[in-house]
């Protein structure tokens, strides 16, 4: 995993406690995502990536996954994400 | 770590207070009894610069910081908690849109927005769903390049002046937001009065009636009007009913050291006597823990941290159960004139309930914060 991957891994873990968390694992499928999780993952994807999530990204499948949010930044910032390891 | 105010915000602070002192307090009362708030006041309070304020400066807003935002909030619930949620229900449209509108609707209806042309309102609550918003029953049907939506909101906060409203449907099965125009044909509102407190709030039933919406009106993405529309305005008004809270309790706690140093019983002021200090004590102290509560919210509303949400959880639970109990021990203070409209503890105290359910009830709070993940100390 990349820089991004793992900061996007370590944000996640906080709710996926004692589960390791997978680049290309589906996380919906997990069961613990929810209103309170989603628009915290927004304000951290933005935060700490510097992006604006837009109406236009509002895509379960930008979400689902380490790799798909890293890819989301990866296309926010104009910049190629690397393939899951 | 500074928890200080900026000279700057301390400036803010000053001016809001004068203006609220002035223009807002002296009528308090009357409008509650009225149920109604002026027309004008619309216009004065967009004159001040204090309609959407959290619009920022490169979408046509003001772009106030957070805390500063907080403090207008406070200041305004110290004197009129009805024109304090106003500012809440707008504040809360112009955010969904500045967080989730589209282009288009960013820069057709916010500027709107800001200079009080048009007053918003959030239209989420039905008969049959409050609490649990993926229960709602409105319903929008896709029609050509337009929605078509049906269904009743209730408890809707100012639909009486309101023109333009953030509605939640189902659409496809899923939560979807809409922009719905006061005049499209099929809406008719209908005013709810009698209500315990916040009376001047204007309060209404919206009954849509195969409301035609173009597609244009969607905000968000079909599917996204709860987790992240609602979310996103959600926060900004718990923020709002937070600091409105605090201004609240720090009201009843002003009337009641100012009437127990005047009322005398048993040959002193009630303020001499030790169980009214310990009243004072607690007010004192839960206003000022309240205060900071918010305060740090605004601080990671402004920075944008991820947490934000659920610190903001925190202080609207904690600052509106403050207020609760502040103005409960100021009608206590003031004894059977505590009772009368003719003090305002009384209208505090009405008042002050609302805020424990708005904006998600303290018992939704109770059980939805113990899943946050907050940073250790």
């Amino acid at each position: 995993m990349d820089q991004t991957q793992i900061k996007i891994k370590e944000f996640l873990s906080r709710f996926f406690k004692n589960h390791d968390l997978k680049p290309d694992e589906d996380i919906f499928s997990l069961g613990f995502v929810n209103s309170l999780l989603a628009m915290q993952l927004v304000a951290f994807v933005e935060k700490e990536f510097g992006v604006r999530v837009e109406d236009a990204d509002l895509d379960l499948d930008n979400f689902r996954s380490v790799q798909a949010i890293s890819n989301l930044v990866a296309r926010k910032s104009g910049a190629a994400a690397p393939a899951a390891s | 770590m500074n928890l200080e105010l900026t000279a700057e915000q301390r400036r803010a602070r000053d001016d809001f207070r004068a203006f609220v002192a002035a223009e807002i307090a002296p009528h308090a009362g009357r409008w509650d009894r009225e149920e109604a708030l002026p027309p004008a006041l619309v216009r004065r309070l967009a004159e001040r610069g204090y309609l959407g304020t959290v619009v920022p400066k490169d979408l046509g807003g003001p772009g106030m910081d957070m805390i500063t935002y907080g403090i207008l909030t406070e200041e305004l619930g110290r004197g009129c908690s009805s024109t304090r949620s106003l500012l809440t229900v707008h504040d809360m449209v112009c955010q969904a849109i500045v967080r989730w509108g589209s282009r288009a609707q960013k820069e057709t209806l916010l500027p709107r927005l800001v200079s009080g042309e048009i007053v918003g309102a959030f239209a989420l609550s039905e008969p049959g769903a409050g609490s649990d918003a993926k229960g709602i029953a409105t319903t929008a049907e896709p029609d050509g390049d337009a929605y078509v939506l049906t269904g009743r909101k209730r408890w809707i906060t100012f639909a009486q002046i309101a023109d333009l409203f953030l509605v939640f449907t189902q659409c496809e099965g899923k939560p979807t937001a809409f922009l719905l125009e006061r005049d499209t044909p099929g809406l008719a509102i209908e005013p709810i009065r009698g209500l315990l407190g916040t009376r001047a709030s204007m309060l209404g039933e919206m009954a849509i009636d195969r409301c035609r919406v173009p597609a244009d009106n969607l905000v968000g993405r079909i599917g996204f009007g709860v987790s992240h529309v609602v979310a996103a305005a959600l926060e900004q008004g718990r923020y709002s009913v937070a600091c409105g809270s605090v201004g609240i309790a720090q009201a009843a706690l002003d009337a009641s050291l100012s009437y127990s140093r005047e009322r005398a019983q048993f040959d002193k002021p009630i303020f001499d006597h030790q169980l009214i200090r310990a009243l004072l004590t607690d007010m004192i102290v839960q206003v000022r823990a309240a205060r900071l509560l918010c305060y740090r919210a605004g601080w990671m509303r402004e920075t944008g941290d991820p947490l934000a949400f659920a610190e903001t959880m925190a202080a609207k639970y904690y600052a509106s159960t403050v207020a609760a109990r502040a103005a409960t021990d100021a009608v206590q203070i003031h004894g059977a004139n505590g009772c009368s409209e003719a003090f305002p503890v009384e209208r505090l105290f009405r008042d002050a309930k609302v805020m424990e359910i708005i904006e998600g009830s303290t018992q939704i709070q109770q059980m939805v914060m113990p899943r946050f993940e907050f940073p250790d100390f």
